[in-house]
């Protein structure tokens, strides 16, 4: 017979798991004293938004689920936002929550909260154990749910006298759930359609997200893309899972996409859609979106299947699995390379009609030019992690990414203050790989009080803020579409974010114009400490190209 | 359009939440529901009517299989199928019309369960439209109070769908 506390800890080492974030709470004293002998290493966050978010990054940086632990009532609360980050982005986590005892359940005993229900909707799927013998069970199931089909965050809630409870412990070894089967291999004579459908294209273009880091399809695409000589353009989640400076790459597409993706995605005659969602921000104007095209689209979920865009035809699988079927397709099919030389001159008059660019001047240092810079320097293996806004659009402009796992970034629910923690979790799966968190003054200040994490646990990182003191991309949203009425946008008292670090015991550097940064960002690069960079930027400066919300292709703003 | 909607789902708490949170969410409506154990304690059944244009019931049943709790899911619309809904109306009756309320409740099959000096308590089973047949004839007498079950339906002849 072992505790509840045991069986839990027993499992969690079972699944391979090396760190747990989270926070303590007096229900969960019980799970402490088992850790305490446990080699598991538990960081302790100062929020616990911040908990999920860096399990969150732990778990895209290393493809494992992601392990974060809190207390009943406000500790359950508080990570809310975390999980339905990691559900819009389909995250693997298996959230821990204490839990008054299950007498009191139901009674507003203090710190309690129905948690199972306030997560019903932004989980893939929660537990609440009543009974110590199904924890094991339990757990285990977690774990499958949470890594297979279709990724995402699975939270059990733990009662106190569960902890405690005594329980014959057996972890099994396999999982039976009747409703859950994920359909891992694709329709082989579906698949077969698409290989023709592709042989027949003089269009294509190949448009991918999240789901191809998730299922680790990249060399597949890569495959795809050359065998078939069709362009790539990627969704923000999808950025990494094919070369950033690969010549068939398009860039992002959609609301802050390259022009020249966005007119490619107009044009193309056909759209292989791998792991990625239709999402509004991709598409706009649903019914003026690829309006030549056929569209395949391939994704474990098949509910995302014809959801926004109607979709000619379906594969339902993982998308590793699928590419590597049709890869063997495609080469019986297709004997000779298409060459699509008119296809390609027309995507470079696009290109050149409208390049990313920018101006520089002497006033300000420029964003999208720190971002260049940073691409430059921290070499192909650094791992950015950012916020969401203005400075988000420029990383996923500007930054080229090459490898998949090395862009950490809500895409879904665009979570503000989701990059330093994620920088945290990342970090420690993958201790020798630079990690950058790019953010802004708004964003940054959300949960700027986890460099405390960082320095308690000796984590080197990087946090570069780009300090325009405003709420950017709302500010661009009023100067564009409201008149310039800045209202609600201004954020004046920011603290001096030099001095800041400095009192957490981070180092905390500035840099003023162009020349500082090279020295600065080396010494940040060497420093085994976390260091946090200010840096002022020109309020006015926006992110371009941009399709005004609810807008098609034809309404793109360049500059 | 309506649609008929069984779904088999794992007989546990919160299945119901998730099923009904998942029209909620998506401001589907549901115009009725119904839950009950099949043979098989561990699972139970759920007839779902909601209505709406192909696309919404095709993402209704895509996002009903998404749930890990839910076995099975099959729209009966297309189908031949039975469905049945249970419902008791407590009506006036006094001397007056007690015999002519005795007639409706004979040619509608169904029957008085509850007698009182001033009024009927009437059961009657049927589809939708028989049930609301009924409640438009009984509503001149003065319908005091109804309970409506919610429809529950079953494909016909041998499929193995439904336990």
């Amino acid at each position: 017979m072992k505790k509840g506390a045991e069986i839990l800890v027993e499992s969690l080492i079972k699944e391979g798991v090396e760190y747990i974030f989270g926070l303590p709470g007096a229900v969960l004293c019980d799970v402490y004293d088992v850790l305490y002998d446990s080699p598991l290493k538990f960081i302790i966050t100062r929020h616990e938004q911040a908990a999920a978010h860096a399990a969150d990054g732990y778990a895209r940086g290393s493809g494992k689920a992601g392990v974060c632990m809190v207390t009943s009532g406000p500790g359950a609360t508080n990570i809310v936002t975390g999980l339905a980050t990691a559900y819009m982005d389909s995250i693997p986590l298996v959230i821990i929550t204490g839990q008054v005892p299950t007498s009191m359940i139901g009674d507003d005993a203090f710190q309690e909260a129905d948690i199972a229900g306030i997560t019903r909707t932004i989980s893939k799927y929660n537990y609440l154990v009543k009974d110590v013998n199904d924890l094991a069970r339990t757990i285990k199931e977690a774990f499958y749910i949470a890594t297979t089909g279709r990724p995402g965050p699975v939270l059990i809630d733990l009662p106190k006298d569960v902890l405690s409870g005594k329980a014959k412990y057996e972890y099994p070894e396999e999982v039976h759930i009747r409703g859950y089967n994920p359909n891992v291999q694709g329709h082989l004579k579906q698949i077969e359609k698409i290989a023709e459908r592709i042989s027949e294209s003089e269009k294509p273009v190949i448009y991918i997200g999240g789901g191809v880091i998730l299922s680790g399809a990249d060399q597949e695409v890569e495959k795809l893309a050359e065998a078939i000589n069709a362009p790539v353009a990627s969704t923000l989640m999808g950025l990494g899972g094919f070369p950033g400076d690969h010549e068939l790459f398009l860039g992002m597409l959609g609301m802050h996409g390259t022009y020249w993706s966005n007119m490619a995605v107009n044009h193309a005659d056909l759209i292989i859609a791998v792991g990625a969602r239709f999402d509004d921000r991709v598409t706009g104007r649903i019914d003026k979106f690829a309006p030549n095209a056929t569209v395949i689209h391939i994704d474990i979920d098949p509910a995302t299947i014809s959801k926004n865009v109607q979709v000619d035809l379906p594969v339902v699988g993982d998308a590793k699995e699928v590419l590597r079927e049709l890869n063997v397709k495609v080469k019986e099919k297709i004997k000779k390379k298409p060459e699509r030389a008119s296809w390609f001159s027309e995507i470079k008059s696009w290109k050149e009609k409208h390049p990313l660019s920018y101006t520089r001047d002497k006033k300000s240092v420029k964003p999208q030019w720190v971002i260049e810079k940073i691409c430059e320097m921290a070499g192909e293996n650094a791992i950015i992690t950012t916020d969401v806004g203005q400075h988000q659009m420029w990383v996923a402009q500007y930054y080229k990414f090459k490898k998949p796992r090395t862009l950490l970034t809500s895409g879904g629910l665009g979570t503000m203050g989701y990059g330093l923690p994620a920088a945290i979790g990342v970090k420690l799966a993958k201790p020798d790989c630079p990690v950058i968190n790019i953010t802004g003054d708004g964003s940054f200040q959300m949960n700027m009080q986890e460099i405390a994490t960082a320095v308690a646990y000796k984590i080197p990182l990087i946090v570069v803020i780009l300090n325009n003191n405003t709420y950017g991309m709302v500010r661009q949203y009023q100067s564009l579409f409201y008149n310039k009425r800045y209202y609600a946008t201004d954020l004046d008292a920011n603290p001096d974010f030099v001095a800041l670090a400095q009192s957490f015991g981070a180092a905390g550097l500035r840099v003023e114009n162009e020349k500082d940064f090279d020295p600065i960002f080396k010494q940040a690069l060497a420093e085994k400490r976390p260091v946090i960079i200010d840096i002022k930027t020109d309020k006015d400066e926006k992110v371009f190209p941009m399709v005004p919300s609810g807008g098609s292709v034809k309404d793109i703003m360049v500059n | 359009m309506k649609h008929v909607i069984s779904v088999l789902v794992e007989n546990k708490f919160g299945v119901l939440a998730r099923v009904a949170g998942l029209f909620s969410a998506r401001g589907f409506n549901i115009a009725s529901l119904s839950v009950g154990e099949t043979t098989d304690t561990t699972v139970s059944r759920m007839t779902i009517i909601t209505s709406g244009d192909d696309q919404i019931i095709e993402q209704v049943i895509k996002q009903l299989r998404r749930i890990i709790d839910v076995i099975k899911v099959s729209d009966l619309t297309d189908e031949s199928y039975v469905e049945r809904e249970m419902v008791m109306i407590k009506v006036n009756a006094d001397n007056k019309v007690r015999a002519e309320l005795m007639q409706i409740v004979d040619i509608f099959r169904s029957k008085i369960i509850d007698v009182s000096p001033k009024g009927f308590i009437i059961e009657a089973t049927g589809d939708s439209n028989k049930i609301d047949a009924l409640l438009d004839l009984l509503k001149p007498f003065g319908i005091k109070e109804i309970a409506r079950t919610g429809c529950a339906a079953m494909s016909r002849g041998s499929q193995k769908n439904h336990k």
